[in-house]
């Protein structure tokens, strides 16, 4: 299979390290991690966080206020970076709303209102007033706000496949552009902070108490962040490119990755093989690297195996926390941002490297022009997805 | 537009008083009466016994429909890639979720939190059937059946290979029963092929088009009856029209201003 190469004519993220292209940027080259201690949940978690400071204070325009909540908030502020918006109204012009898909990802969209709801339930069992809005207590909250907030009619759904729920957006939208079902699509997706995330994770015993060091060998688990990001895709343009996607299922276990990362294989080199390049073509990969002791034992002997060792790869959730169904397109945009700049972002916080890792994995920042970049997303339920970015158009 | 021609290799269909796609089809087509009495939730033979104990509800009905429908297919479950689409997911998780959050969030249960992502079926399915080829799980509001099966089609389309399609909704318990549509079990399943073979029951040919205002096609009153309460309740036009076997032309919503045509002609 070889796909339609897709130019990415806008993208944009937000999460604890940044808002926006230049904010985030800068952070990855100043080193500056957005994770703080946890001062999201009433009950003590000991536990480190990347919180988006003022969402708090940021309420929806009033014509968008049935999906008032933080998750749409999130998204709201992601759409205002960047120009994206501008970008999405140019691409209007251009094909008509109704040809403009909207396809995005998120593990658990705005069960935060729910959460809400059921701390203030009214003596008779009802939610109060003002959560009684249906559309925020389901998972397609996040793609019917993005629909409505960008004034678009084509087709519309939510991905929720949990952490790779807004990577695999980009595999869904080429498959409906190749078929001419959308002339462009606006991918991408939004999770914030939550109390089922994050105690989520507690119960797991996933979450680490400190900053989240991925492929330290003394690493301790995984820090949960929030973000959100967009990116808007279409056949024609200048790029940066979608040049292929892998995508696959571990089999194996609700919670935990197969030892051998054998659904993790599949999704690279569905990758590489869907835009016709080889492990040498890359040089650069945003790992998975989640810091939790299985991924990065698992997803650093992969890389290790399958890459030479000049290829670059590391690990951002240093900055930004795990954002969950967010990270394939905060991560993605990452990724767009290094073969943009040249700025390759290493591994924050970790002090050394698992010896389980190749050479592949890098701590340190570099600089060095790129051209094809990969970005790893694998999620619960052994969901996993690859995403092949390219600067330009293969060959 | 280009219509998507998907051909429906297998059949799999689930609500308390259409227990099996051989029963309701015959009672989709008025040929038997429903049963009064509803039958019991689905207890799938592919899931070990320890995670039958686990396994929610959600996971249940949709893993009994996806296997019938590959039954039909006479395909191995493991070779097929699938799209799993639930406006809900699996609410009795979500309300057991939000109370202990609101109460004792320190107590929250591990196998409850690795049970509420909206892809625990799509994932216990990958498990029990070895599947590794990808699944996708979504979610589209009142147009969740007809986006899955859009979706689906694609899929098959585009990779030149059967897929499979699992759209399920169960009951609401608690207060999360007063926000949503969920007041019966449904959960149906197709196994889509991008070419006809001698198994294959239809054909089915699916478009978009700008909607103005049109409605859903609506089923007969009794069988509307029969998945009434929930949010896939729409889709069983479809299921009633495979069950007729004659050509029928139907309309399933994509959005308040998209809707899915959908031309169906069994082979």
């Amino acid at each position: 299979m070889s796909i339609q190469p897709l130019s990415i004519g806008a993208f944009t993220a937000i999460c604890g390290a940044g808002a926006g292209r230049t904010a985030l940027l800068g952070a990855l080259q100043a080193r500056r991690s957005g994770l703080r201690p946890n001062d999201f949940t009433s009950t003590p978690l000991d536990t480190w966080i990347g919180r988006i400071d003022g969402l708090e204070s940021q309420p929806l325009p009033g014509a968008l206020a049935l999906w008032e909540c933080r998750n749409n908030r999130l998204a709201w502020s992601a759409l205002q970076q960047d120009g994206f918006q501008e970008a999405v109204r140019s691409a209007i012009e251009r094909h008509g709303i109704e040809r403009i898909a909207v396809v995005v990802g998120t593990s658990t969209s705005s069960i935060g209102a729910t959460e809400e709801a059921y701390r203030r339930l009214q003596p008779d069992g009802q939610y109060p007033p003002d959560l009684r809005r249906p559309i925020i207590h389901e998972p397609h909250s996040l793609g019917d706000f993005v629909q409505h907030a960008l004034g678009l009619s084509g087709f519309c759904a939510t991905i929720a496949t949990a952490c790779s729920s807004s990577a695999k957006v980009f595999a869904h939208a080429e498959r409906l552009i190749r078929l001419g079902l959308a002339d462009a699509a606006v991918v991408g997706g939004a999770d914030t902070l939550c109390g089922s995330v994050l105690f989520g994770f507690n119960s797991l015993e996933l979450l680490s108490s400190e900053p989240c060091r991925p492929f330290d060998p003394r690493r301790n688990g995984i820090s949960i962040g929030e973000g959100a990001g967009f990116a808007l895709l279409e056949r024609q343009g200048e790029g940066p490119w979608l040049l292929g996607y892998g995508e696959s299922s571990d089999a194996y276990h609700m919670s935990s990755p197969h030892p051998e990362g054998i659904g993790a294989r599949r999704a690279i080199l569905g990758a590489l093989h869907s835009g016709g390049l080889a492990a040498e073509d890359i040089g650069y990969i945003n790992l998975h690297g989640t810091a939790s002791h299985k991924n990065d034992e698992v997803e650093g002997r992969l890389v290790a195996e399958l890459f030479p060792p000049r290829t670059f790869a590391s690990s951002t959730k240093g900055w930004t926390g795990h954002t969950l169904g967010a990270a394939g397109i905060v991560e993605s945009v990452i990724t767009l941002l290094a073969l943009e700049s040249g700025v390759l972002p290493g591994t924050l916080n970790s002090s050394a490297v698992d010896p389980a890792c190749g050479p592949q994995v890098r701590l340190a920042n570099e600089e060095r022009k790129l051209v094809y970049a990969l970005s790893h997303s694998f999620g619960f339920g052994g969901s996993n997805c690859v995403l092949l970015f390219g600067s330009t158009r293969p060959h | 537009m280009p219509v998507q021609q998907a051909y429906i290799e297998g059949i799999g269909l689930w609500a308390p008083r259409l227990a099996g796609w051989d029963a309701a089809r015959a009672i989709l087509r008025g040929a038997a009466p429903a049963p009064c009495t509803p039958a019991p939730r689905p207890s799938p033979s592919l899931l070990a016994a320890t995670e039958r104990r686990r396994a929610p509800d959600t996971v249940c009905v949709a893993l009994e429909v996806a296997a019938s429908a590959c039954a039909g297919a006479a395909l191995e479950p493991r070779t097929l890639p699938s799209v799993f689409a639930s406006t809900y997911g699996e609410l009795p998780v979500t309300d057991y979720m939000c109370a202990t959050l609101a109460a004792t969030p320190a107590l929250l249960s591990p196998t409850k939190f690795h049970n509420s992502v909206h892809n625990a079926a799509a994932g216990y399915w990958a498990i029990a059937t070895g599947c590794l080829e990808p699944y996708t799980a979504l979610a589209a509001h009142e147009d969740t059946f007809g986006a899955g099966l859009l979706t689906a089609a694609a899929h098959a389309s585009t990779e030149d290979r059967p897929v499979l399609y699992v759209a399920y909704d169960i009951e609401a318990r608690g207060a999360v029963a007063t926000m949503a549509v969920a007041h019966s079990v449904l959960g149906a399943a197709l196994v889509l092929a991008p070419h006809a073979t001698p198994r294959s029951v239809a054909r089915l040919s699916l478009d978009t088009a700008p909607a103005r205002g049109d409605r859903a096609t609506l089923p007969r009153p009794e069988n509307a009856a029969l998945v009434a309460g929930s949010a896939l309740a729409e889709s069983i036009v479809l299921f009633e029209a495979l069950a007729d076997g004659t050509a029928r032309a139907i309309v399933q919503s994509l959005g308040p201003r998209l809707r899915l045509d959908i031309r169906i002609e069994p082979s």
